[in-house]
C-alpha cells in the first residue's frame, strides 16, 4: 500500500528536482506517443523543446517570441495567484481579458484618427478598468450574496465572448474595412500602438507590465501586511477572521487585482501582437494562465518560468507541426501530459511517499508536523 | 410582440434531446462535487467519450458497444484525475483544466480517420399508446433510449444520494472529510469511486453527441458543452431534480433561440446566445441570497484531503 | 534586420531537422490553416489541395502545414516561422490572416505569399478566392424547383459579405424559378459547432423547411437532413457520405489546380502578384454530381445555368435587382461589379428578416 505523508516543510531538494523530473517524464511519455504516431521521437522532441531556443535560423526570432507569448500568461497568472493563495477562485480571467481589450480599444477608437500621446495611456487605463469592472460582478456577488465565484466568473467568459463578437461585427467594426468584421488595426495607428520597445527583444509594454507585476507580487508576499493576510486566509481561514481579515474585502481586492491585470493583458495584446479586435480575439490566455499559475506553484518567479515553458510548448509545437508533421492534437496531448506530470510529481516536495501501512506514531505525529510547517 | 409560430411538439422533443448530454454529464459531476471534489475536466472527459464511442461504434457496427466504450473512455480519463488529485494530492482546479487540454488533443488523435463518417445510431423504446397523446405524446414518448436513461439516471442519483447509506456516506465525505474519516469512512476510496462515476457519465454524454445528436465525429465537437454541464450543477444547487431542470433550461434556451430565428422572429443573436449564462447567474444569485446562511455547495468542495491531518 | 541576416545565413546551412535531399532542393510550400484538417469542410479542402500539389509535383515539392492557427498574433508568428524555415511559397487560408500575412511579407521579400479571401496585395503577396456565389446560384436554382413547402432553410455563420453574398445569390436564383419561395436564415455566430448546426437544421425543419443550405463547415446539417428525410446541399466538400440520399449536390472548393499552378510558377520564376477570383469556369468552384432525386429537366436547367455562368453568359447578379428596402441596386441588364460584391452588406429585395447588427 502506498501512503503519502506530509513533510514538516516542503523539501528544498525536491522543489528543485520535481520540475526536472516532470520534464523528463513528459519527454519519455511524449517519445512513446510520437513513436506510436510513427514520427521520429528524437526529432519531434528536439523540434518542440530545443529548436525555438537554439536553432540558428529560428532562435533570433523565436526567443523574443517566447516573451511575447508568455507576457499575457504571466501577467494574468500573477494576478490570479493572489486570489488562489487566499482560496478565492477567479476562473474567468479570460472574460476579464476580453472585456479589458474591448473597452480599451473602444476608448481609443472613439478618438480615431487623433494623434496624441495621451491616447495609448487612456486605452491602457480603460483596459485595466474593463477587466476590473468585469471581475467585480463575481466579486461583489461572492462578497455580498455568497454566490459561488468559480461559476459566476466562468459563466461570464461566455458572455464576454459574445460581447467581443458583437463589438467586432458592430460598434467597433472598421468602417473602412469593406464590411468585414474586426476593428481598425490599432497596431498601425501610432497613437494607439504598443510596439516592440527595443528592436529584436520582443519586449512591448505588456512584457514590461508583466515584469513589474512579478516584482510587486514578490514584494507583496515577502513584506506587505496584505500578502500575509492573503496567505493566512488561504491556509487558515478561521485564524484570518480572528486576525481581523475581512473576507468580503479580500475577495473584492483579489478579484480587482486579477481582473485589472487580465484587462491590461487584453489591451496590450489588442494594441500590440494581435493588433485589433476580431471575432476570435480570445485564444484562451485566461485559461492557460490558470495552468501557468499552478505550474509556477503560485510563486511569482515560478510563474515566470512556467509562463516561458508554456510559451515554448506553443511555439515549439507550431514548429513541430510544420517541420516534422506532428498533428496539433499530439501537441495538445503533450501539453496535457506535461501538466499532469508536473502536478503529479509535485507531491514529492510536499509529501513523503512510503510503502507499507501507517504506523500509529506517524499518524499522530503528522498533524503536529503540519502545524509546525505553518 | 409578434405572434410566435412555433411547433411546440417539436420544440419539446428538441429540448429533451439537446438537454440529454448536459444532463448526463451534470449528474456525473453532481456526484463528484457532492463527494467534495471539483473536476473542471468534464469537457475533456466528454470529448474523449465522444471519440471512443464513435470509433468503437463504427468498428463494431454496434452503437451500444460504442456507448459502453464512451463511458469507459470518460472513466479512464476520470481515473487519471483521481490518481493525480486523490493519490498525488495535486490541485483540483489545475488538474481539471489539464484534463480538458489533454482530452481535446487525445480525442482528436483517437478519432483520426473517422471525421464525418456517419455512425450507427440507436432507436427508442416503443411506448405504444403514449405516443398518441396529442402534442406531448410525440414529443415525450418517441425519443431514443438514452433520453430515458438520462431521466432514470436523475432519479437514480437522487435515490442513491438521499435514500441509501452509501449515498449518505458520500455526502458526509463531501460535507466534512475529517469527520467522515474519524467515523471510519474511507474518504479517498469514496472520492475515487465518485470521480470514476463522473467520468463515465461525461463519457456517455460525449457518446450521445457522436452517436445520436450529430451523429458523426469532428475535432473539438463538444464545443463547450462540458462547461455548460458544470454550470448546470451549480444552477441545480447540487440536487438531481434541479439539475434536471437546469439541463432543460440550458437546452431549452439553445433550442428556443434557434427556433425563434427559424420562425423569422427578429432576435438579437448575441444577446440570446449569452442569455442562458445570464439566467444561470441570476438563478445562482437568487439561490445564494435565499440561503444566506451558507449556500448549498458541499462544504469540502475542492479541498484536498489528507488522512490524519 | 538582424533576423533577416540570420535567416539569409541560415538558408545556406543544411537544414538540421529535415530529411537531406540530394541535388536540387525541392520547392518548399507551407500552408496555414484556421481549423483542424479534420473539420470535413473548409480546412479539409485546402488540405486536399495541398495533397494534390504533392501528388502533382512529386519529388519537386515538399509541403508543410500548421492547423488550427488562431487569427491574430499567433498567425503572424507561425507565418514568420515558416518564412524563416526556408519555405518558398506560403498559403494563408483564412480571411483573418490578412494583416499577419502582409506584415510578414514586408520582411521577407524573397518569399512568395498567397492569402485566401483577402484584399491586401504586395509585390510578393497575391490573393485568391473563389466565386462561391456562382455555385450558390446553381443550388438556389435547384432548391427553388425542389421545395414543396416553399420554405428554404439557410444556416449561416457570421454576417460578413461572403456569407450575405451567398444568401443573396441563392435567393435570387431560387425566386427566379419559384417567386413565392421564402428563406429562413439562422445565424449561428460560429463556423464550426456540429451540435448547434444539427440543432439549427432541426429547428428549420420543424418550421416547415424542406430544403437546407448551409454556410457553416461541418457535415451535421446534412446528417440532420438525411435523418428527417428532406434534402440539402453540401458545403465546401462533397458531403454525400453524411447524407447519401439527402444531398442533392454540393459546392466543392477545389483549390488543387490553383495551388499546383501557382507552385509551378514560383518554381519557374514566373509568379506575379495577382488578385485571383475564380469560379465555375476555372474549376475552383465545382458542383458534386447531381442526385437522381432531382428531376431530369431540373438537372438539365441547373447544368445549363452552371454552363452559362462558366461561359460568362449568365451573371448571378443581373438587374433589375433592388435592395431589401426597395431602393434600386442594379438596373435592367446591369451586372454587379466585383467591388460591391466583395463588400456586400445588404439583402436583396424579397428576403425577409434583418442582417444582425
Amino acid at each position: 500500500m502506498i501512503r503519502v505523508e506530509p513533510r514538516p516543510a516542503p523539501s528544498r531538494l525536491w522543489n528543485a528536482l520535481t520540475p526536472l523530473l516532470a520534464v523528463a517524464l513528459t519527454l519519455a511519455a511524449g517519445a512513446l506517443m510520437f513513436a506510436a504516431l510513427g514520427v521520429g521521437p528524437g526529432a519531434a522532441l528536439r523540434t518542440i523543446f530545443l529548436d525555438p531556443l537554439f536553432d540558428p535560423r529560428l532562435a533570433a526570432f523565436s526567443r523574443p517570441q517566447l516573451l511575447v507569448k508568455a507576457a499575457p500568461l504571466i501577467l494574468i497568472a500573477i494576478g490570479l495567484s493572489l486570489g488562489f493563495r487566499a482560496g478565492i477562485w477567479n476562473i474567468g480571467a479570460e472574460g476579464q481579458y476580453l472585456i479589458g481589450a474591448v473597452l480599451g480599444a473602444a476608448a481609443g477608437l472613439a478618438l480615431f484618427p487623433a494623434e496624441s500621446r495621451l491616447i495609448f495611456p487612456l486605452m491602457v487605463l480603460c483596459g485595466l478598468l474593463g477587466g476590473l469592472l468585469w471581475a467585480m460582478i463575481p466579486a461583489l456577488l461572492k462578497a455580498y450574496a455568497r454566490t459561488n465565484e468559480i461559476l459566476v466568473s466562468l459563466l461570464l467568459v461566455y458572455v464576454a465572448e459574445n460581447v467581443v463578437a458583437w463589438a467586432a461585427l458592430g460598434p467597433l467594426r472598421n468602417p473602412d474595412g469593406g464590411g468585414f468584421p474586426g476593428s481598425r488595426q490599432l497596431s498601425r495607428w501610432d497613437a494607439a500602438s504598443n510596439p516592440e520597445l527595443i528592436a529584436g527583444t520582443g519586449a512591448h509594454w505588456g512584457v514590461v507590465a508583466a515584469m513589474l507585476a512579478v516584482v510587486l507580487a514578490y514584494a507583496l508576499f515577502a513584506r506587505a501586511k496584505l500578502g500575509y493576510d492573503i496567505r493566512l486566509a488561504g491556509e487558515a481561514p478561521r485564524a484570518a477572521r480572528f486576525a481581523g481579515v475581512s473576507p468580503p474585502r479580500l475577495v473584492i481586492l483579489c478579484f480587482a487585482v486579477s481582473g485589472g491585470l487580465a484587462g491590461l493583458a487584453g489591451i496590450f495584446e489588442a494594441t500590440g501582437p494581435s493588433g485589433q479586435i476580431g471575432i476570435d480575439f480570445g485564444v484562451g490566455y485566461g485559461f492557460t494562465a490558470i495552468i501557468v499559475a499552478f505550474l509556477g506553484r503560485l510563486n511569482p518567479f515560478g510563474i515566470v518560468l512556467a509562463g516561458l515553458l508554456m510559451a515554448l510548448t506553443y511555439i515549439g509545437g507550431e514548429l513541430a507541426q510544420m517541420m516534422v508533421g506532428i498533428p496539433l492534437a499530439a501537441i495538445q496531448a503533450l501539453q496535457g501530459m506535461l501538466l499532469f506530470f508536473l502536478l503529479g510529481v509535485d507531491v514529492l516536495s510536499r509529501y513523503r511517499v512510503r510503502l507499507g501501512r501507517a504506523r500509529p506514531a506517524d499518524v499522530a505525529a503528522a498533524p503536529r508536523a503540519a502545524e509546525a510547517a505553518e | 410582440m409578434p405572434v410566435i409560430d412555433l411547433n411546440w411538439t417539436a420544440f419539446l422533443a428538441s429540448v429533451l434531446v439537446v438537454s440529454t448530454p448536459f444532463l448526463l454529464a451534470a449528474l456525473g459531476e453532481l456526484v463528484v462535487e457532492r463527494a467534495g471534489v471539483l473536476n473542471l475536466g468534464v469537457e475533456g472527459m466528454m470529448i474523449t467519450g465522444a471519440a471512443a464511442g464513435i470509433v468503437v461504434a463504427i468498428e463494431t457496427g454496434s452503437p451500444w458497444a460504442g456507448f459502453l466504450c464512451a463511458a469507459l473512455g470518460g472513466l479512464g480519463l476520470g481515473l487519471v484525475f483521481a490518481l493525480l488529485t486523490q493519490g498525488l494530492q495535486s490541485n483540483q482546479v489545475a488538474t481539471g483544466l489539464g484534463l480538458t487540454l489533454f482530452g481535446l488533443g487525445f480525442s482528436a488523435l483517437l478519432a483520426q480517420g473517422y471525421v464525418g463518417v456517419p455512425a450507427p445510431t440507436i432507436g427508442g423504446p416503443d411506448l405504444g399508446p403514449l405516443r398518441d397523446v396529442p402534442i406531448l405524446g410525440p414529443a415525450l414518448f418517441a425519443r431514443d433510449w438514452v433520453v430515458y436513461l438520462g431521466l432514470l439516471a436523475a432519479l437514480g442519483v437522487w435515490l442513491y444520494l438521499f435514500r441509501t447509506r452509501s449515498g449518505l456516506i458520500l455526502r458526509a465525505v463531501g460535507e466534512g472529510h475529517d469527520a467522515a474519516h474519524a467515523l471510519g469512512y474511507r474518504v479517498r476510496a469514496t472520492r475515487v469511486a465518485a470521480i470514476a462515476f463522473g467520468g463515465a457519465m461525461a463519457g456517455l454524454a460525449g457518446g450521445y453527441l457522436t452517436l445520436v445528436r450529430v451523429p458523426s465525429w469532428t475535432d473539438g465537437m463538444t464545443a463547450g458543452a462540458g462547461w455548460i454541464a458544470l454550470a448546470i450543477v451549480v444552477f441545480g444547487g447540487w440536487r438531481p431534480g434541479r439539475v434536471l431542470l437546469g439541463a432543460w433550461l440550458f437546452g431549452g434556451a439553445q433550442a428556443l433561440q434557434l427556433r425563434l430565428q427559424a420562425a423569422q422572429v427578429p432576435v438579437p443573436v448575441e444577446l440570446l446566445s449569452m442569455s442562458p449564462y445570464l439566467i444561470t447567474i441570476a438563478v445562482l444569485v437568487a439561490i445564494s441570497v435565499r440561503r444566506r446562511a451558507g449556500g448549498a455547495a458541499p462544504a469540502c468542495l475542492g479541498q484536498p484531503f489528507r488522512a490524519g491531518a | 534586420m538582424k533576423t533577416l541576416l540570420l535567416a539569409g545565413a541560415a538558408a545556406l546551412l543544411p537544414l538540421a531537422t529535415l530529411a537531406q535531399s540530394a541535388g536540387d532542393d525541392p520547392l518548399k510550400v507551407g500552408f496555414i490553416y484556421v481549423g483542424p484538417v479534420g473539420d470535413g469542410g473548409w480546412t479539409y479542402e485546402h488540405d486536399q489541395g495541398r495533397l494534390a500539389l504533392e501528388e502533382a509535383l512529386g519529388d519537386g515539392v515538399e509541403t508543410t502545414f500548421v492547423e488550427s492557427v488562431p487569427e491574430g498574433a499567433d498567425a503572424e508568428r507561425v507565418i514568420q516561422q515558416m518564412a524563416l524555415t526556408g519555405h518558398d511559397l506560403i498559403f494563408t487560408t483564412s480571411f483573418g490572416f490578412m494583416d499577419a500575412t502582409a506584415n510578414v511579407a514586408e520582411q521577407f521579400p524573397d518569399v512568395t505569399f498567397e492569402h485566401a479571401t483577402g484584399y491586401k496585395r504586395a509585390d510578393n503577396v497575391g490573393t485568391y478566392s473563389a466565386r462561391f456565389y456562382e455555385g450558390r446560384a446553381v443550388i438556389g436554382h435547384i432548391a427553388g424547383h425542389m421545395t414543396e413547402t416553399g420554405k428554404i432553410g439557410y444556416i449561416a455563420s457570421y454576417p460578413i459579405p461572403e456569407v450575405i453574398r451567398g444568401i443573396n445569390a441563392a435567393y435570387l436564383a431560387a425566386s427566379e424559378v419559384n417567386p413565392d419561395v421564402e428563406f429562413s436564415v439562422v445565424w449561428l455566430y460560429t463556423w464550426f459547432d456540429p451540435a448547434q448546426e444539427a440543432d439549427a437544421a432541426r429547428a428549420l425543419i420543424e418550421q416547415g423547411v424542406d430544403v437546407i443550405m448551409q454556410h457553416t463547415d461541418s457535415t451535421a446539417p446534412m446528417t440532420a437532413a438525411e435523418e428527417a428525410g428532406i434534402v440539402a446541399f453540401g458545403q465546401a466538400s462533397d458531403m454525400a457520405a453524411a447524407g447519401p440520399t439527402a444531398q442533392l449536390t454540393a459546392i466543392i472548393d477545389d483549390w488543387a489546380p490553383y495551388y499546383i499552378r501557382r507552385a509551378e510558377e514560383v518554381r519557374d520564376g514566373t509568379w506575379t502578384s495577382e488578385d485571383t477570383w475564380e469560379g465555375i469556369a476555372e474549376g475552383m468552384v465545382e458542383l458534386a454530381p447531381f442526385s437522381d432525386r432531382i428531376p431530369e429537366e431540373v438537372r438539365a436547367s441547373a447544368q445549363a445555368l452552371a454552363d452559362g455562368i462558366a461561359a460568362g453568359e449568365v451573371h448571378p447578379f443581373t438587374g433589375p435587382i433592388a435592395r431589401q428596402d426597395g431602393t434600386p441596386w442594379l438596373a435592367e441588364g446591369e451586372t454587379a461589379d466585383d467591388e460591391t460584391l466583395a463588400g456586400m452588406n445588404f439583402y436583396v429585395e424579397g428576403i425577409e428578416g434583418d442582417i444582425p447588427d
